[in-house]
């Protein structure tokens, strides 16, 4: 058992933690604030191989190990939440799935502009009455000559309408339940594929979550994802995966509100000195440390099983629901310690809380991830 | 003076029939320096119709000026330059030599000193001499001012420094000596220019970069208007400096927010910082609190900013700022 | 197209302390950066690379082993090759040292084009070792670089001035010291991370012998300068509160600035 980062994942934490405070920091404010999709450090982070860099050298990507991409996940995050997610949505959701169910040419079309950054993808599992009961999608595909014809709504999904590729869920025998739903790859333009509502979101500004719709859509038959009726098992299996992702951008968001927090409670003076040299002040900060540094640990863990090929489904659920209920405490706390000033916009905690709350929320609820690991544990 | 071997020579650098102010500042070093080592202080000037620029190096106590006029030393150049110094220096082995520490200094200084085969020390502050060994002792900052070093060079000559420019001051002697000028003939060749200038532009400084300044005068809403960042910028143009600036005199449109310290602004660590009428909220201090030395001038004496200051004046910064640039640009 | 650039790994001086008793630096947990300006530097290199996959990028520093870190990262920016001088006979080195065991080097890398060096090192701020270096090579050296445009066996170059610049034209190979003006230095690039990870020795250690170097011409005995003390400025952290008139308070603060050397005399 090896504790300390390799000299690869030492290298790349350096790289993205310069990135991060370079170029993503500086923006973070504005991002939150305009609520405009940041597409400039996106292009730059194609760029320099992030996008897709845990898919192999073979079909495009960067061919890091999934430590190394969590490690990337947390650098941006701990400056940017947003920026984050794009990252965690983009290499977990979109070429994950490709790479595991996709064909050969399914991923020399697809996944090789995505891994390679050129491209960005997305995925939609979620509908207005399908959130956690992903079985009562309403979504349908329906056989034609050559392919499927789509029709239904998708909301609240992540990169959506920036994307180029989506990977989407729609039942092609409603008989079946969850057996009858199968995946498929979608471009954006094609006809009949538009973006509706935008969502004004608590935080995350900067990420784009918006509705999908599809009417009449013709998706060709080489666009079926698995085979039909394996989708329901694609969607779990891609947010195993996911899930190692937002653990990642959550510890990232503690651990940029802790620095923060440190930083300001040595400067911040009451009653003639530091206010770091109260113990009321110490004691937070140590459980902050302490929580966050577990969560980490559990996000490390659950990422190097999905390297070696392990079982990982339970540990990534226990590094999502421990890393994004550390969030938000860690961001809570953030903000007390900061004081009147920690409400204000002056400061980022108050950013960085508003966007812990949705690693409680997306892919997975908190619930949905209790229910994942009590059925692992009790069998 | 005639015998002019292991005298202190000063490089006389000019520009377009104007010499540098950094070559009176080093004269008027180095004839302290000339008399602790008991020799004699020359000058050396290269350039194109410059033989009139010799009067105001004798003012300031050389008293053997050399001066090589020819077209090839117009602009300077580093081979010309190098080749003509290198030589002058091969026939009288002087045992110091200044250059000031411009941008064509330290272009020709590390090039001379390398073909003579002798140490250079870069853009000193101070400058004196082991009276024991007889040794040139040149200090300098390093590692981002955060060290002095006092360099030697015990047993190569000449001793060489680029000295940087604005520190000493300049005085002219009091009833300067006469002076033997020698006029020097070129000893270069044109192909032995290994650049061509092909143009010289001038233009305006852009926009001061805050992060990078080594000495900031910054204020806060203690100046009352936008009219106090004037005398501001006054007493930084006394220091060589660049103004910087609070948020609140920010957010009140005194100033430009690239010149903006602390939590939203810009986190800056010169080498001196000059907080004028700045209380030092928590969001400022941040900003500036690693900076090397720290002066506050402000009314409050219990405004936070003096417990992260070295030296602090309580007072009206309308009174003391004036004071300040008024001693500044006084001669002692 | 070959291009040799010269780093130089220095301790990142934001984050240096000094002990105030002793004068000297606390080197401890200060991390150690690729000096600034050679990044610049660099990226130009890298730059004419993007533009012509012939161009061949060999990076080139002189330090101690644990300067091969900063030879790995310029390999991770996209670099060809990158050799470290590295000997106890080369440490002490005074800028003349450094410049005459760089030059050694550069002589087994001929023919080159191009050497670049960043304008200056954040530590020891003397921008000398590029003047020097082109010195020993007698090669053409423009500093102060803020602009470059290639041309065929020759560069024109806009070099800063104090009030301007001038445009120098320069026959190749030249030696050119770039400024932050040059350009914006590119990160690392995860791909070439993993890839450069993979190599087993990436950074070629060149020492004293394979040089052939005259071990007086190199390192503290090469060394025509000497540290003689060091010490340092930074005054009390109690603050000294002024007193007296106006005029006494800021003359007694003038002369305290002047011994702290932070202001003429």
């Amino acid at each position: 058992m090896e504790f300390s980062l390799n000299p690869t994942q030492m290298m790349i934490q350096q790289m993205a933690r310069k990135f991060a405070l370079n170029e993503v920091k500086p923006t973070a404010a504005d991002t939150d604030e305009t609520a405009v999709f940041p597409w400039e450090n996106v292009k730059k982070m194609q760029r320099y191989g992030l996008m897709g860099m845990n898919m192999p050298v073979e079909v495009g990507g960067a061919g890091t190990d999934d430590i190394s991409y969590v490690i990337a996940v947390e650098e941006l995050s701990k400056v940017c939440a947003t920026t984050g997610v794009i990252l965690s949505a983009h290499n977990s959701l979109f070429c994950d799935p490709l790479l595991k169910f996709g064909t050969p040419e399914q991923q020399e079309h697809y996944l090789r502009p995505a891994a390679s950054g050129k491209k960005l993808g997305a995925f939609a599992l979620t509908e207005p009455n399908a959130g956690t009961d992903a079985a009562s999608q309403v979504t349908r595909a329906v056989k034609v000559e050559k392919g499927y014809r789509l029709n239904g709504t998708k909301i609240f999904i992540t990169n959506a309408g920036e994307a180029d590729y989506y990977v989407i869920f729609a039942m092609t025998d409603a008989s079946k339940g969850t057996r009858g739903i199968s995946a498929f790859i979608l471009e954006k333009g094609w006809e009949g594929f538009t973006f509706g509502r935008v969502e004004e979101k608590m935080g995350i500004h900067g990420s784009s979550t918006r509705e999908l719709v599809f009417r009449d859509v013709f998706v060709p038959q080489e666009n079926l994802l698995g085979q039909e009726g394996e989708g329901f098992k694609i969607a779990m299996v891609t947010l195993d995966g996911g899930r190692i992702g937002i653990a990642a951008q959550a510890v990232g968001i503690a651990q940029g509100a802790l620095d923060e927090t440190i930083a300001y409670i040595k400067q911040r003076e009451q009653f003639k000195r530091p206010i770091s040299q109260f113990q009321a002040v110490q004691f937070m900060i140590a459980d902050m440390q302490t929580q966050t540094s577990a969560a980490r640990l559990l996000t490390y863990q659950a990422a190097d099983a999905k390297t070696r090929g392990l079982p990982y489904s339970d540990l990534a659920a226990m590094a999502k629901l421990f890393a994004s209920e550390t969030a938000g405490f860690v961001t809570n706390k953030a903000v007390q310690l900061h004081g009147g000033y920690g409400y204000t916009r002056e400061y980022p905690v108050e950013r960085m809380m508003r966007d812990a709350k949705i690693t409680e929320i997306y892919e997975g609820t908190s619930e949905v991830q209790r229910m994942v690991i009590s059925s692992h544990a009790i069998g | 003076m005639n015998n002019e071997n292991n005298n202190v020579w000063v490089f006389a650098e000019q520009t377009g029939g104007e010499i540098f102010p950094v070559v009176f500042e080093i004269l008027t070093e180095a004839r302290a320096i000339a008399a602790k080592l008991g020799t004699g202080l020359s000058a050396v000037m290269l350039g194109y119709q410059v033989e009139d620029l010799a009067e105001p190096l004798r003012a300031y106590g050389a008293q053997t000026i050399y001066v090589c006029d020819a077209p090839e030393f117009k602009d300077y150049t580093t081979a010309a330059y190098t080749q003509q110094l290198a030589a002058l220096v091969g026939q009288h082995a002087p045992a110091v030599l200044f250059i000031g520490a411009t941008h064509n200094g330290r272009d020709l200084g590390p090039r001379l000193a390398s073909r003579l085969n002798t140490g250079l020390t870069a853009d000193c502050t101070g400058l004196d001499v082991d009276l024991e060994k007889g040794d040139l002792l040149m200090t300098r900052p390093a590692f981002g001012g955060n060290l002095m070093a006092t360099i030697v060079c015990p047993s190569h000559r000449p001793q060489m420094a680029t000295v940087r420019p604005g520190v000493f001051k300049s005085l002219p002697v009091e009833s300067p000596s006469k002076a033997q000028i020698v006029k020097v003939p070129p000893e270069i060749h044109p192909g032995d220019l290994q650049t061509e200038i092909l143009r010289i532009v001038k233009e305006k400084s852009q926009e001061e970069e805050i992060t990078r300044a080594k000495i900031l005068v910054a204020g806060g809403r203690g100046l009352g208007s936008a009219a106090g960042f004037d005398l501001l910028q006054e007493l930084a143009d006394c220091l060589g400096g660049t103004v910087a600036a609070s948020r609140a005199t920010v957010d009140a449109g005194w100033i430009s927010n690239a010149r903006q310290v602390g939590q939203t602004g810009k986190t800056v660590q010169p080498e001196l910082y000059i907080a004028c009428g700045i209380s030092g909220a928590i969001q400022h201090l941040i900003g500036m609190n690693k900076s090397r030395t720290i002066v506050a001038i402000n009314k409050d004496s219990s405004a936070p900013i003096f417990k992260i200051a070295h030296y602090g004046i309580v007072g009206d910064l309308y009174q003391i700022i004036p004071a300040m640039i008024e001693q500044l640009s006084s001669k002692p | 197209m070959k291009i040799i650039v010269c780093v130089k790994q220095v301790p990142d001086t934001k984050e240096i302390r000094i002990d105030p008793e002793k004068g000297t630096m606390i080197r401890k947990g200060v991390p150690s950066i690729i000096n600034p300006d050679d990044r610049h530097a660099l990226e130009y290199a890298l730059s004419l690379k993007d533009q012509d996959s012939n161009t061949e990028v060999v990076v080139l520093s002189m330090g101690p082993k644990q300067a091969k870190n900063a030879l790995i990262e310029c390999l991770c920016m996209g670099a060809d090759q990158a050799i470290l001088l590295s000997d106890s006979a080369f440490s002490g080195a005074d800028t003349w040292a450094t410049a005459n065991t760089l030059a050694a080097a550069v002589r087994k890398l001929m023919p080159f084009d191009l050497i670049l060096c960043g304008q200056q090192a954040i530590d020891g701020d003397t921008a000398q070792v590029g003047p020097q270096l082109a010195e020993r090579l007698a090669i053409p050296q423009v500093t102060y670089t803020r602009a470059i445009q290639l041309e065929d066996h020759a560069i024109v170059v806009e070099r800063q001035m104090e009030d301007g610049y001038e445009v120098v034209k320069a026959a190749l190979p030249a030696l050119i010291t770039a400024t932050r003006k040059l350009n914006t230095p590119r990160y690392m690039n995860i791909r070439d991370i993993v890839k450069i990870h993979q190599m087993d020795d990436p950074v070629q250690i060149w020492d004293l012998n394979y040089l052939k170097l005259d071990p007086d011409q190199t390192g503290l005995k090469g060394s025509p300068t000497r540290v003689k003390r060091s010490f340092s400025p930074t005054p009390s952290s109690e603050v000294t509160f002024l007193t007296g008139s106006t005029e006494e308070m800021v003359s007694s603060l003038l002369d305290a600035l002047k011994n702290l050397n932070l202001i003429g005399k």
